[in-house]
């Protein structure tokens, strides 16, 4: 069993009397990813800030380990126009660290020709990928990320993701994740939280997409891009569009055409 | 030189030395409008101060700074927004230093002074409150920089990170206090805010870090300084104001002179 990093029991929320969040319970371990998906209003990104600490619930408590470093990637970033940030200093503003470090921690995901670059002037991905950077300069036990994915256009988002599920491997760390990707998040994704202000179903992600509740909230949509997903490619495009080809299957592409060994089912 | 023109000119820029950075963070945090409102809170302050004997410096630090927390204790009832808010504030503040000032028939106030700035007027002792004033708040400002900048970039994902976000804002808001209670004697108290924003403004385009803005809007609040002062002596206007004048031209000038900015 692996090390547990965070549990959530019987969360309840309501802001202004309307609730928010019902009775929902959740754990995240160590080299898991745990993917928080629903519609919107699902309450999904209030749930994230219940567990990051950033809102007390009415009911219910939160539990981390102790100790547990916990690495944020926010859903969204406005810098105003007027502050002067390269880059760099945005990287280092949550941990101190030499230059050398913060290009290592760009380059691992993808964004180290930026390093130098005001943050206003890189592109939708980009920040994405120097936001996940900032997550990972912290040396986190746990990332927590709200919509990694958005403004990052479709390989750009394979690419990512497949970035994202490497590292619970290559950080060992858990990982727990708002996302709208249905397609993406079924095919990378350890356990699934189906959410729409309680938990409607989750476990692993084969067993919710046959779950009557998931078909009900995201209907045959869901299960026709989920459908989609499964074909094959025998290549990808790279952020500049360049051709991939896709052999062989390395252990860190979990995503389009690797089919990954059955996982024991967690029901949390 | 003359004396009174030397302190004049000690006092504005230690005023503008302090106006500099702390104005880079107000307008990289969009407060433009809260700094006015704390400053619109002075004349109740200059009241309090009379009333209850106190430096008249300290009236005006202590009143800035309880509006302040008013506004934050009004801004947990999520109804109204924040501009509304501080409208509300800055205007009732105002007003309320009108009335109370009316009642204090034994003293004599000039009003003038405490709205558009007597910097002429400068004394030694004042020189000792601006710089006082102005040390500690770069000192504050100093220590609390490297917090207070995450803060301004990303509030959720700085406390994330560990930062005490509301004791760094409540800090923030202090200083503004302090910069305002000792710039009061140079620009006045319905001028203020524009000795914090015109000079970071200028300094924008210039900068490449967050410190560079801070240093340069410190350096252009000293020039303007310098120059409205000059200007003032030259054509008889008045100093404040001519003061605030000089700083919109130098932010004119930059914002025309030929060049490529860093984003």
């Amino acid at each position: 069993m692996a090390e547990l990093l965070l549990t959530a029991e019987n969360i309840g929320l309501a802001i202004r009397g309307n609730p928010i969040l019902h009775d929902v319970s959740l754990r995240v371990v160590a080299g898991k990813i745990v993917a928080l998906i629903g519609p919107n209003g699902a309450g999904k990104s209030t749930l994230v800030r219940v567990l990051l600490g950033l809102l007390r619930p009415d009911s219910g408590r939160v539990w981390l380990r102790p100790g547990l470093r916990v690495g944020y990637m926010p859903q969204r970033l406005a810098l105003d126009d007027t502050l002067p940030l390269s880059v760099q200093r945005f990287v280092t503003l949550g941990t101190p660290a030499a230059r050398a470090r913060v290009q290592a921690a760009l380059a691992e995901v993808g964004a180290a020709h930026v390093l130098d670059s005001p943050v206003q002037a890189i592109s939708g991905g980009e920040l994405q990928r120097v936001m996940l950077a900032r997550a990972l300069l912290h040396e986190p036990d746990l990332l927590v990320l709200d919509e990694p994915i958005q403004g990052v256009d479709l390989h750009g988002q394979y690419e990512l993701y497949d970035l994202i599920s490497g590292l619970r491997r290559t950080r060992g760390c858990g990982i727990l994740m708002v996302s709208h990707e249905l397609h993406l998040v079924m095919a990378t994704t350890d356990q699934v939280l189906c959410l729409n202000r309680h938990v409607c179903c989750s476990g692993h992600p084969d067993h919710v997409a046959r779950d009557p509740a998931y078909l009900e909230l995201f209907g045959s949509d869901g299960a026709r891009r989920l459908a989609v997903y499964h074909h094959h490619h025998n290549h990808h495009h790279d952020l500049h569009g360049a051709v991939v080809p896709d052999l062989p299957p390395s252990p860190t592409r979990g995503g389009e055409n690797v089919r990954r060994p059955p996982m024991e089912q967690d029901h949390g | 030189m003359d004396d009174f023109l030397a302190r004049a000119l000690l006092g504005g820029v230690g005023v503008a030395l302090a106006a500099g950075p702390l104005g880079a963070f107000i307008v990289w945090r969009r407060m433009a409008y809260f700094g006015d409102t704390l400053a619109h809170s002075g004349l109740l302050g200059i009241v309090l101060g009379t009333v209850l004997n106190l430096n008249l410096q300290l009236g005006v630090a202590v009143t800035c700074l309880l509006v302040a927390l008013v506004l934050v204790l009004l801004q947990r009832q999520r109804r109204l927004a924040t501009d509304t808010l501080l409208g509300i504030l800055a205007h009732t503040a105002l007003s309320l230093g009108l009335v109370a000032l009316a009642f204090l028939e034994t003293v004599r106030v000039d009003l003038t002074g405490y709205l558009f700035g007597d910097i002429l007027a400068i004394g030694r002792i004042d020189l000792y409150w601006i710089w006082g004033g102005d040390l500690l708040a770069l000192g504050v400002l100093a220590w609390l920089w490297r917090p207070l900048l995450a803060l301004t970039v990303h509030e959720e994902l700085a406390q994330v990170e560990g930062v005490p976000v509301f004791p760094v804002r409540l800090a923030f808001m202090l200083l503004v206090a302090i910069v305002i209670a000792v710039a009061m004697k140079v620009v006045g108290i319905l001028l203020i805010t524009s000795l914090l924003i015109i000079p970071a403004a200028a300094a924008r385009r210039f900068a490449r870090s967050p410190e560079g803005m801070a240093l340069l809007a410190s350096g252009l609040g000293s020039v303007a300084v310098g120059l409205g002062l000059w200007a003032s002596l030259r054509w008889d206007t008045p100093a404040g104001p001519s003061v605030v004048l000089a700083a919109a031209a130098l932010f004119v000038l930059g914002s025309v002179v030929p060049g490529r900015s860093w984003r």
